[in-house]
């Protein structure tokens, strides 16, 4: 398998992305491993095709950003963003993430290991995310469909103004956002947290999780939901 | 007998000006609801807009050109600043940002027919963008809006600009909405929605906050493009002198300004009234701004919000505006409060169908309930047969041709023979508040309001 190497330190991130862009397209290489990211942003953004990048250390915003079919491997943090606008492949990160972790994802598989900031899974369109670790306030917020799994907590507002997506939680939930609730786990439920975890390389008891979707309330505009529009 | 005096009761028709019959109708509806009113269409208040400023045309200081003989050009550059691949209009007058789903299929066709007829450029809206739109546009702006519906790195490779927007001149810091009577089998499976769903937009992006986060996002959609496509940054006029300093410095190619006339397709009428300042204002103060960076010819302005007619544009021009962009214009060109509709080779009445919804041709906001008695904002099967792409690109065709001509002519008899040409120092205002907001001086005078005494 051919692998080559990016050193972002004396190469430019335009010749990386344009690299990923065109010839590993074409096949030309199966793997690309960047090193010296130094929190760059953007790395790996725009990926249309089934290659392996790894980013050894820390990324900046936007990694893996709008990523279809690739597999990008972030063995630090990763900023803002990461994964965002997916629409298929993986995204892991072994380290923690900032906000916006997986934003509006619309397919594939983000994997944060450590803990992901606020807003993670923000306007979810049909992607996976699995958090490791803890989420920050306001997660999954507007999530339309996909699935989040989440082995820490949650903080404010999970799942606030939540419409198709379903969230499951290992740990506690400072508190849920306006149409969010608490529903009752099916032998299907723990399929899924089991099959997620599996492909994220976790180990957790999947029947330790429960699950939370929309209450569909304020899917109709009405006078009866007051502030909660 | 004795005959009584004959008395004539006076009834009072003393109308309040603090509550008058529209105010009336306000509080009533409250009651009645107990919800905001939303609809379409932009502000319909009296607003100091681009009537009241006049051209000084040539004269005996300068000479005109011969009207229809001498040459005027009207190509317009957008994206120079640093995408491989700038905009290219043969005319400044482009098609404003308007959405799969508050606009049916027909009309989003409609709409690239003509603008590619004309050599000018469609722009996507929420939702995503539509097989028929990319076909007939030969040149199509991607919006990437807060919400992100139907957004796919797919259309951003196949789009020619990318519109990052962040406001309305509608609706300047919320966001839309789409009723469930529009949220059709197909709207809903391009924005990943349940059908007939009552659908919120987002006010904010999801993935960043503030001008330094743009800048960094903005440089991730240039490199997904490999730098080739002009980035387009859309604001709602409210604070425009900073917000168009922000975007230069978030690294947008294109500036696009929406004053509060601009139009929606459903938003919540305190917003439409009430949040945002005039196009007049906007384009002013955005002006100010490139010229403060020396961003002048370097990073282009859209303006858009209220222009109707080819004395608009050219005045829009004249003002510092590289370009112009038009929707609630385009649609009224399409049949929008028309009393007929033509179909099957024949007029029709749309008089019931109007009445229906509570509203008559010539006063129409009505294109939030999806039943546009004329086919236009509707994703209704029956309704939407109302307006066939051809018959619209046609109309829309002819009302862009006519602005052109008027564009043209103007600047002729200003004496340029290039629309762009047009400059601050060839209007005059006719108002002291279009003096003041425009900051041209009062016609026959020198005073500008607010700039020295």
């Amino acid at each position: 398998m051919e692998r080559l190497t990016f050193d972002l330190a004396t190469t430019s991130l335009r010749e990386l992305n344009t690299f990923l862009h065109t010839d590993a397209r074409e096949g030309k290489v199966e793997a690309v491993t960047v090193v010296n990211p130094d929190g760059a942003h953007n790395i790996a953004v725009g990926l249309d095709c089934p290659i392996t990048v790894e980013v050894v250390g820390h990324a900046g915003y936007y990694a893996g950003g709008m990523n279809k079919s690739a597999t990008i491997t972030i063995t630090g943090s990763a900023g803002t963003g990461v994964g965002e606008n997916m629409m298929s492949g993986k995204v892991h990160v072994k380290g923690f993430a900032s906000n916006g972790a997986g934003a509006s994802a619309h397919g594939g598989l983000l994997v944060i290991e450590g803990d992901a900031g606020l807003r993670c899974g923000i306007s979810l369109k049909g992607g996976n995310i699995v958090v490791g670790g803890s989420v920050g306030s306001f997660s999954a917020f507007m999530a339309q469909a996909g699935t989040m799994v989440i082995c820490g907590d949650a903080g404010d507002a999970l799942g606030d103004s939540l419409y198709e997506a379903v969230l499951y939680v290992k740990g506690s939930v400072k508190s849920l956002g306006a149409d969010a609730q608490f529903e009752p786990m099916t032998d299907a439920d723990i399929a899924t947290v089991a099959g997620l975890l599996d492909k994220a390389g976790l180990d957790h008891d999947p029947k330790a999780f429960k699950r939370i979707a929309s209450q569909r309330s304020l899917y109709h505009w009405n006078a009866d939901a007051n502030q909660e529009y | 007998m004795e005959t009584k005096p004959v008395h004539f009761k006076n009834v009072s028709r003393e109308e309040s000006y603090g509550y008058d019959r529209k105010t009336l109708d306000y509080i009533r509806n409250a009651a009645a609801h107990g919800l905001y009113e939303i609809r379409g269409m932009g502000a319909k208040r009296k607003l100091p807009n681009f009537d009241d400023l006049v051209f000084l045309g040539a004269s005996m200081s300068r000479y005109p050109l011969e009207g229809y003989r001498e040459k005027c050009l009207t190509k317009t550059l957008l994206g120079t600043r640093f995408a491989k691949k700038p905009i290219e209009l043969e005319i400044p007058i482009t098609i404003a940002g308007m959405s799969f789903g508050s606009l049916s299929a027909n009309v989003k066709e409609a709409l690239g027919r003509a603008a590619t007829e004309m050599g000018t450029s469609t722009t996507t809206g929420d939702g995503g963008m539509t097989q028929e739109e990319r076909q007939s546009s030969k040149t199509l702006i991607y919006q990437c809006l807060p919400s992100r519906y139907g957004f796919n790195p797919d259309d951003v490779r196949r789009a020619d600009a990318i519109e990052v927007v962040i406001g309305q001149g509608a609706k300047p810091g919320g966001g839309g909405m789409l009723l469930g009577q529009k949220v059709s089998p197909r709207v809903a499976g391009m924005r990943t929605l349940p059908e007939g769903i009552d659908q919120r937009s987002a006010c904010r992006h999801p993935d960043w906050t503030g001008p330094d986060d743009l800048a960094i996002k903005i440089q991730e959609l240039r490199e997904i493009t490999d730098w080739e496509k002009p980035i387009y940054v859309k604001v709602g006029a409210t604070r425009t002198f900073h917000d168009v300093k922000l975007a230069v410095h978030s690294g947008a190619d294109v500036i696009v300004v929406d004053g509060m006339q601009g139009g929606t397709a459903a938003t919540q009428t305190c917003f439409i009234e009430h949040i945002g300042i005039p196009t007049l204002a906007a384009v002013r103060q955005a002006v100010n701004a490139l010229e403060d960076l020396d961003m002048i010819g370097k990073v282009q302005l859209v303006v858009s919000g209220g222009i109707r007619t080819g004395a608009d544009v050219a005045k829009a021009l004249a003002m510092g505006a590289d370009a112009v962009a038009i929707g609630q214009g385009v649609l009224v060109a399409l049949g929008c409060n028309g009393e007929t509709y033509y179909q099957n080779g024949t007029l029709h009445s749309a008089e019931a169908d109007y009445t229906a919804i509570g509203a008559a041709a010539g006063f129409c906001h009505h294109c939030h309930t999806g039943k546009c008695p004329v086919g236009i904002t509707t994703q209704d099967a029956i309704l939407e047969q109302r307006l066939s792409p051809e018959v619209g690109a046609k109309h829309l065709r002819n009302y862009l041709k006519t602005l052109n001509m008027e564009l043209t002519t103007i600047a002729r008899a200003c004496g340029k023979q290039n629309v762009h040409h047009l400059e601050r120092e060839d209007l005059v205002a006719l108002t002291i508040e279009a003096a003041a907001m425009a900051g041209l001086p009062l016609a026959g005078t020198n005073w500008i309001p607010g700039q020295g005494f």
